[in-house]
């Protein structure tokens, strides 16, 4: 499933064009997006929560040249699945 | 944020009703769960994409008592954030790939 398959379920069910349809799922992206930009979390009940986490500076190295590098300290995104969801997945069929 | 903050930011930014954007959020939402549930994956370009990871059984144990705990096999929604939210949240800044 991509963007344009939820744009289109949102188009169907709510009677909008496809513009505005187009316009609500990509302003739910930008928000979410810029609400982790400032780093707030973003917690949606039922679904899940995502939060951005600091991750100090770690020694890597290139696999192929072996070569040392330092990775600078970085900002992550995590999701965690809420517990209602966890729940629907694990009764799914194997 | 959370949902109802979410509702009324998506309302304000494209001047819809309350109602509208409640729905729009809640089938936006809904879409994933069910992609998943039919063992589908969701990719939405430039924010990340959804998939069901397999975890393998393990045993732990009770961190506070210590007893064994047999954690049976499970698969969980995962989120693997897109190029362009990683680097927004970084400041820019690409992590080097791991592989």
């Amino acid at each position: 499933m991509v963007k344009a398959d939820i744009v289109h379920s949102i188009e169907l069910k709510l009677g909008l064009s496809h513009e505005e349809a187009g316009a609500q799922v990509e302003q739910i992206l930008e928000i979410i997006k810029s609400t982790l930009r400032q780093g707030e979390p973003v917690l949606i009940s039922g679904f899940g929560q995502w939060k951005v986490r600091g991750k100090s500076s770690r020694i890597g190295r290139n696999p192929k040249t072996k070569e040392v590098h330092e990775i600078s300290p970085r900002r992550v995104v995590t999701f965690y699945p809420s517990n209602v969801w966890r729940g629907e997945i694990s009764k799914l069929n194997p | 944020m959370n949902k109802s903050q979410l509702i009324d930011q998506l309302a304000l930014t494209t001047h819809q009703t309350n109602k509208v954007s409640e729905q729009a959020v809640n089938i936006f939402f809904e879409s994933i769960k069910k992609a998943l549930s039919a063992r589908d994956r969701v990719e939405i370009r430039g924010f990340g994409s959804f998939t069901l990871k397999e975890y393998n059984a393990y045993t732990g144990r009770n961190p506070k008592t210590g007893e064994k705990v047999y954690v049976p096999r499970k698969e969980l929604p995962f989120f693997r954030a897109g190029k362009d939210l990683r680097l927004q949240v970084n400041d820019g800044d690409e992590e080097p790939p791991q592989k």
